[in-house]
Parts: C-alpha cells; sequence; structure tokens
C-alpha cells in the first residue's frame, strides 16, 4: 500500500484505501469524492512540480503533495 | 422585504439557489433575474449577499444567490452563512419558501453530494440540471424520469448559458412551493437518526428549542465544526460531553464520525444514479484534455502562462490609456465649459476643482476597472483561472499564499481596486484577507506618473549596451517591482501574526475548458463596474470636496479670480491680435503667483507647515508635505498639487520640463536645494508603499465589510512608507555625504 503522492508516472492509476485524518483537510478531500473503492488516476504535475492533477470521479482535481500524502491507495 | 405587492396578490416567495462551484449558478442566476440584482453583504462576514427578483403568473419571487459550495457543513462563520440562510434564520432574508439546487450534468455524481444535504433540511426543493449540452456531447445520457422519481422532486434539464430551459425553471419553482416537502433520503441506518432525535430532545432540555433537525445532525457529524463551536460556547459544560458519547456509539455500529458522512453520502448518490445514468464505457480523452496537455506543460504551459499574462497587461495599457486620457480631458473640458459660464468665484471653484474634479476622479478608474474585469472574467469563464492558480501555487505558497491569490496581486500591477474585487475567488478567509491587505502594495498605473517626473529629472540619462538599458528605464523597472518585494515579507508576516492558522488545502476543481459566454462576460464587467462607482464612488467624491475645500480656504480669492477674467478677456482677444501674447504671459505667471501664495496660506497649506518637522527626517520641505497631503485621496495629485505649489499653474503633467526644472532650482530658505537624489528616492519610496488612494479605502471596507481593514491598511502602509523613505533618505545622505 502507498499513497497517492507516490504516483510519479503520468496515467498511473491506484484505489483508494483511506483518507488518513480527521481534520477539516481531510474531511474536504472525502467530502470531494476520495472515498475508499474508488479509482484516482494522476493526470500530471503543474511545471514547478506541485500540484499534481488527477481524475476522480469524471472530474479533474489538483492536488498538492501535502495532501496526496493523506490518501492511501493500492495499485 | 416579504410583504406582498399588494393585498390581493399572493405573498411574495423567498427561493435560495445553491450548488457547486463552476456549475453555471451565476448564469442562471443572471438568466433567471435579469440584470439588476442587488449585492451586499451579510452581517459581520465577508460573505456577498446577492438577491434578484422574477415575477412569473403574479406570483414575485425574490431569489437569493448564496456562495458556490461542495457541502453544507459549515467551519467557518462565513461557510455559516448559507446554511442560515436556508433554515430561515438569516434575519436579512427571512423564511425560505424553496431551493434551487444547481448541479453539473456531466458531473453529476460529486454534484449530488451537495443535494443530499439540501434535501435533510425539508425544504421544497427543485433540481436544474445544468451544462446539459456539455453532457450530451460527452455522451452522458441521464433519465430525467427516473431521477425524478427517485429523488421525488422536480429535475429539469438546462442549458443557462444559452437560455434555454430557463421558463421550465421558473415555472418548476412556482409549482413546488405548493407541493409538500420532499422526505429526507435516509443516507445514514436508523440509529444515526434516533441519535439526532435524542441530541434534540437533550438541546430542548437545556433551553435549546426549536433547534432543526439538521442543525442536529452537524453537530454528530461536523468534528470541530462552526456549530459545534456555536454550541459549545453556550453549553460549555455538557454539550461535548454528550457528543462525544454519542460519536462513540455512532463508532460502534460502524458509523466513524466524520469519514461516514462523505461515505454515505456518496453511497446514496451512486446508488440514486444507478441505472438512471449511462456513462460513455471510458472516458475518452477530449478536446479539453488535448487543450490541457499544452497549457499546464512544464514548458509551453508556462511559455503560455507569460504570454497571456502579458498580453492582458499590453491590451489593458493600450486600450485603456486612451480612454482614461479621454476622461480627463472631457473633465477639463467641461470644467472650462462650465467654468466658463459661472462668474469666478467660491461656487465656480467648488463646481470645477471640487465637483467635476471629483467626479473624474472617479470616472479615471473605469477604464481599467472594466478592462481587467473583461479579461479576469474572460479567464474565468473559459477555466483557465483555475489554471492560472494550479502553475502559480508552489510559487505563492513561499510567501504563505496559494496559488489563487496570484492573478487578484497580478491585477493589483494595473489598479489595486478589480485586484481586490477579484479576490473573491479565494475562498479561505485568511488567504483572501491577506492577499486584500497586500493588493496596494503593488505598483498600481497611477504611481508611473510620480516615478517618471522624479526620475527625470533628478537621474542622469547614462545608457548602456547600444542605448538598450537606460538608467531612467532601469529606475522604473526597480520603482515598479520595489512594493511587490516588500510584499512578500509583508505577506508572511500577516500569515504568521494576523492570520495565523494551519495552511489550507489547495483541493480545487480544474473545470473543463469551455467558450466564454460573451453576454456572462459583459454583464460580470457591468456588475462590477455598477459596484465600484455606486458604493465607492460617493466616498471618493466626497473626499475630494475635502481636500478641495482645504486647499481653497480661508484664503481670499478675489485677486486671483480678477486675473483669471482678464486672462480670459486677453486670450479671447488672443486670435485678432497677437501682440497680446506678452501681456497674457505676464498675467498667468501674477495668477500662478497668487494661486501659489493662496495654497500657502490655506488650511491645506497651514497643515502642510505644521507637519514640516515630521518630515524634515525624509528631506522633505513644506512643499512636498502639501503635495503629499493633498495625494492622500489619490496619488495622482501630486503633480498638480506640485505645479500649483511651484507656480506653474495645475494643469502640468509629469514630463512637464517646466516643472522638473522647477523641482531642481527649489531651494530651503539657506539657499540649499531641497531636492537631490537621495530626497527624490525617499518620495518615490513614500509613494511606493503609501496608502494614498482612497477608492482602494473604499473597496477594502466593501469587500471585508468592515471599517477597520481600511483603516488598518491605512495606518500600516502609511507607516510603512514613512518608515522606508526615512531609511532611504538617511542612508542615501550618509552614504552621498
Amino acid at each position: 500500500m502507498t499513497t497517492l503522492c507516490e504516483l510519479r508516472a503520468i496515467g498511473q492509476r491506484g484505489r483508494i484505501v483511506e483518507v488518513t485524518g480527521d481534520d477539516a483537510i481531510s474531511v474536504r478531500l472525502m467530502e470531494m469524492g476520495l472515498i475508499d473503492g474508488e479509482v484516482i488516476e494522476l493526470l500530471g504535475f503543474a511545471p514547478l512540480g506541485d500540484p499534481a492533477e488527477y481524475l476522480i470521479r469524471g472530474y479533474r482535481l489538483s492536488l498538492r503533495k501535502a495532501e496526496a500524502a493523506r490518501v492511501q491507495i493500492e495499485a | 422585504m416579504t410583504a406582498p405587492d399588494s393585498a390581493s396578490a399572493a405573498p411574495q416567495l423567498t427561493v435560495a439557489v445553491i450548488g457547486n462551484p463552476n456549475t453555471g449558478k451565476s448564469t442562471l442566476f443572471t438568466a433567471l433575474t435579469g440584470v439588476h440584482s442587488r449585492i451586499g453583504n451579510y452581517p459581520g462576514v465577508t460573505v456577498e449577499k446577492k438577491t434578484g427578483r422574477f415575477t412569473l403568473e403574479g406570483r414575485s419571487v425574490q431569489l437569493v444567490d448564496l456562495p458556490g459550495t461542495y457541502s453544507l457543513s459549515p467551519r467557518s462563520l462565513d461557510e455559516m452563512v448559507s446554511v442560515e440562510v436556508l433554515l430561515g434564520q438569516q434575519r436579512d432574508v427571512g423564511k425560505i419558501d424553496a431551493v434551487v439546487c444547481i448541479a453539473d450534468a456531466s458531473n453529476l455524481e460529486r454534484n449530488l453530494y451537495v443535494v443530499s444535504q439540501v434535501l435533510d433540511l425539508g425544504l421544497p426543493t427543485v433540481l436544474v440540471l445544468n451544462m446539459w449540452d456539455v453532457a450530451e456531447h460527452r455522451g452522458i445520457v441521464i433519465n430525467v424520469g427516473e431521477l425524478r422519481s427517485r429523488l421525488s422532486i422536480p429535475v429539469i434539464p438546462c442549458e443557462a448559458h444559452r437560455r434555454r430551459h430557463i421558463e421550465d425553471v421558473k415555472q418548476a419553482i412556482v409549482s413546488v412551493v405548493s407541493q409538500p416537502p420532499p422526505a429526507a433520503p435516509r443516507v445514514f441506518p436508523p440509529e444515526f437518526y434516533d441519535e439526532g432525535l435524542k441530541l434534540q430532545s437533550r438541546l430542548a432540555e437545556w433551553g435549546e428549542t426549536n433547534v432543526p433537525f439538521y442543525v442536529a445532525e452537524r453537530l454528530l457529524l461536523d468534528v470541530g465544526g462552526q456549530f459545534e463551536a456555536t454550541f459549545s460556547a453556550r453549553h460549555t459544560e455538557k454539550l461535548p460531553a454528550a457528543l462525544t458519547e454519542a460519536r462513540e456509539r455512532l463508532k460502534v455500529i460502524g458509523l466513524k464520525v466524520p469519514a461516514a458522512e462523505a461515505k454515505a453520502r456518496y453511497a446514496w448518490a451512486r446508488q440514486v444514479l444507478n441505472g438512471a445514468i449511462t456513462l460513455p464505457p471510458e472516458r475518452t480523452a477530449n478536446h479539453s484534455d488535448g487543450l490541457d496537455r499544452w497549457l499546464t506543460h512544464k514548458v509551453w504551459g508556462l511559455a503560455a502562462f507569460i504570454a497571456i499574462m502579458f498580453a492582458v497587461f499590453q491590451a489593458i495599457s493600450t486600450f485603456s490609456a486612451p480612454l482614461m486620457n479621454l476622461c480627463e480631458a472631457l473633465q477639463q473640458g467641461v470644467g472650462s465649459q462650465i467654468g466658463s459660464l459661472l462668474p469666478p468665484g467660491p461656487f465656480r471653484s467648488l463646481i470645477v476643482d471640487g465637483v467635476i474634479a471629483g467626479v473624474g476622479g472617479i470616472l479615471v478608474f473605469l477604464p481599467q476597472i472594466c478592462f481587467l474585469f473583461l479579461f479576469i472574467a474572460l479567464l474565468e469563464d473559459c477555466g483557465y483561472m483555475a489554471r492560472a492558480a494550479f502553475l502559480m501555487d508552489k510559487l505563492m505558497v513561499k510567501v504563505g499564499l496559494s496559488g489563487k491569490s496570484f492573478v487578484p496581486l497580478m491585477s493589483s500591477f494595473a489598479c489595486a481596486i478589480p485586484g481586490i474585487m477579484a479576490t473573491r475567488t479565494i475562498e479561505n478567509r485568511r488567504d483572501r484577507m491577506v492577499t486584500i491587505l497586500v493588493a496596494p502594495l503593488m505598483s498600481c498605473s497611477a504611481r508611473a506618473p510620480v516615478y517618471a517626473l522624479m526620475i527625470a529629472a533628478f537621474f542622469p540619462s547614462v545608457a548602456w549596451a547600444g542605448g538598450w538599458i537606460t538608467l531612467h528605464g532601469v529606475m522604473m523597472f526597480v520603482m515598479t517591482f520595489f512594493g511587490a518585494a516588500v510584499a512578500i515579507p509583508v505577506a508572511w508576516l500577516f500569515k504568521k501574526t494576523l492570520f495565523k492558522g494551519e495552511t489550507p488545502p489547495f483541493v480545487m476543481e480544474l473545470p473543463s475548458y469551455k467558450w466564454p459566454s460573451p453576454r456572462i462576460v459583459a454583464h460580470r464587467v457591468y456588475d462590477r463596474a455598477r459596484a465600484f462607482v455606486l458604493r465607492a464612488g460617493s466616498l471618493i467624491f466626497a473626499t475630494s470636496i475635502l481636500v478641495w475645500a482645504a486647499s481653497y480656504f480661508p484664503g481670499d480669492h478675489t485677486l486671483e479670480q480678477q486675473t483669471s477674467v482678464q486672462i480670459e478677456q486677453v486670450e479671447s482677444k488672443l486670435a485678432d491680435d497677437p501682440s497680446l501674447q506678452a501681456e497674457r504671459d505676464e498675467l498667468v505667471v501674477r495668477r500662478n503667483a497668487l494661486s501659489e501664495q493662496l495654497l500657502e496660506t490655506s488650511f491645506l497649506g497651514r497643515f502642510g507647515k505644521g507637519i514640516e518637522p515630521a518630515v524634515r527626517p525624509l528631506g522633505w520641505d513644506w512643499r512636498i508635505g502639501v503635495g503629499v497631503l493633498a495625494s492622500f485621496p489619490a496619488r495622482e495629485v501630486i503633480v498638480a498639487t506640485l505645479g500649483t505649489i511651484y507656480s506653474l499653474g495645475g494643469d502640468v503633467d509629469e514630463s512637464d520640463s517646466g516643472l522638473q526644472q522647477a523641482l531642481q532650482n527649489s531651494k530651503w530658505p539657506d539657499g540649499r536645494p531641497v531636492y537631490s537624489i537621495p530626497v527624490a528616492l525617499s518620495i518615490m519610496v513614500f509613494f511606493a508603499l503609501c496608502a494614498q488612494c482612497a477608492s482602494t479605502l473604499m473597496v477594502i471596507r466593501r469587500e471585508t465589510n468592515s471599517w477597520g481593514w481600511s483603516l488598518f491598511t491605512f495606518v500600516y502602509m502609511t507607516t510603512l512608507a514613512y518608515l522606508a523613505a526615512l531609511i532611504v533618505y538617511q542612508a542615501g545622505t550618509a552614504i552621498g555625504g
């Protein structure tokens, strides 16, 4: 099991296992649809390397590395 | 507000509009209510209150536009406003008769999240599936009839940007209020609802009667939420314990708060859509994806970003400069036209130098505000704004802000007013406040004349690299970015002190690209320009009248006015008799000398002399002091004021060689020249950092809903300007002398 921020290759996918943490940021991630069982795909990185762009539930979402690190995934 | 229009008519309906960001909510709002909307603020928060109305079949409907949101679980007072409005607890709005939920038809699953929360409120609800055409184009097929029966609420497909099916939405709103409200979807297991009822009755025991069930729900679900904070403050001992116990019981049955809510609601959304929606087998790479690959590319993305920003600025200076000149010319034209109709005297001076100059001072900002908002609205509507934030985020994080602050701050290089108004897209309050507070430090276009005058008068014209680089050019560049350089530590300091808190997440949707709609863009520009003129205009006007009065009174202007009359008489004969030119010139010199004397003895002049001890350490004499004082309402006034002080008349501009010479020849009583390079630098640095713009302060008040922050901005910037000018002058003379 790894975290979302460890996806490096564009087009790579993972299945969400859990969003760790109980604070507002984690709740926000879950409200945006990052729920266990969902498949998430890396679409690319911003030119300066952070944040990254992901595809989830059919829409595109940008997350910083720090936020992606809260998302546990399995390949 | 909710009083019936007439005794016989049905009472007016109040309907709230809510939905995710990027769903075309404001487009739908405009399509429903037309151009006229009222914009204000809710008391005590920075949330904009937007209302409009329409009439259908004799029924008047007031629509309340709530801020776009992904969920209705308030974590701040600002987020609380929407819930209060929906619960009918917002006194300014009153009882809500129905809710319009707008959802993006091409992205329905995530949009249904907030819909499920709205349904928990038990209000008559209409679900509008906007961007129906986009969904169709992507091959998404939605069975509206099936959705309608599963949700048991009206579901209306709509294309708000094309104004299609708007009448259907109106019809649905008017008819839904007479139907019984839908049953709330039971997204949680029954034990959860029992806990909610139990909490409700315990609150009633403590005197909190009539707590809506939705509030009890939020208390249970939102760990550290705004409702918990509000209620805990009233029941310090009992509530936290009760909540901990209840959440513990929920955990036992498998409902782990707060993760449980998102899971339950998304499971519900998937169940509602299962079989009612057909998605294309594999999400195909569309037109928008291809574009995005280029626009967020490591090299091309940045190149495109720089090119777009450069083009925006180039366009603003190319298009708005002639319009601003036109405004000024118009102001002078109208001034002299009306002036020639009125006899010289205090009334004429009030009309020409007070009223017309005041109105001109407001209008002169309009071209820039309109053009900047035109570009901001275009970039927002086509979806690029989110990419700009995405591209610039890492850079802005270093200052403690996020990518969303970049465009507002960059806009402030043209003018801080639209920049501050553009901070609305920053949802985090602390980030937004810091952005607003540092935006006026960016070098706006009104500072350029001051720099141009000082640089041309006191810096030698040296050129390097075969004339490609000039000292004047370098100085202009340095001064333009000086304010931004100072803004970096200031923003960092504000984030560490006044707006301390954990870094807000950068969880941002990147909407699909689309062609901007001319109507929406035009409407947004009109909206912002109108808000500026109406809400800031009157106070800017009042300030300019005040400064006029301070510079006019208490002197006796009879002689000056007589001379003016003589000049006008001579000038009217000048065409026939060119020999009168010498006489006219002599009269002008005399009039300008009188004006200078009157300004010196006016309240403003006396005040300038009074503060001379305070500005002496900056290397300034009273004349510069008066110029700076007069330019507090609007910094561009400095050039004209200096013109009057140095007996050149008020109609000089920064490239006037007479004014440059006058500055170079200006002497202290002991014969030393007043101006030197350190003095010129200290003046420029002061202008770079000082809050000399009444309009900006008014807009800060409007956007923060508080005079306190305007005052704070004024004090911190003026203090900063004074200290920086002091350091520059003292260090400059120490090195130079």
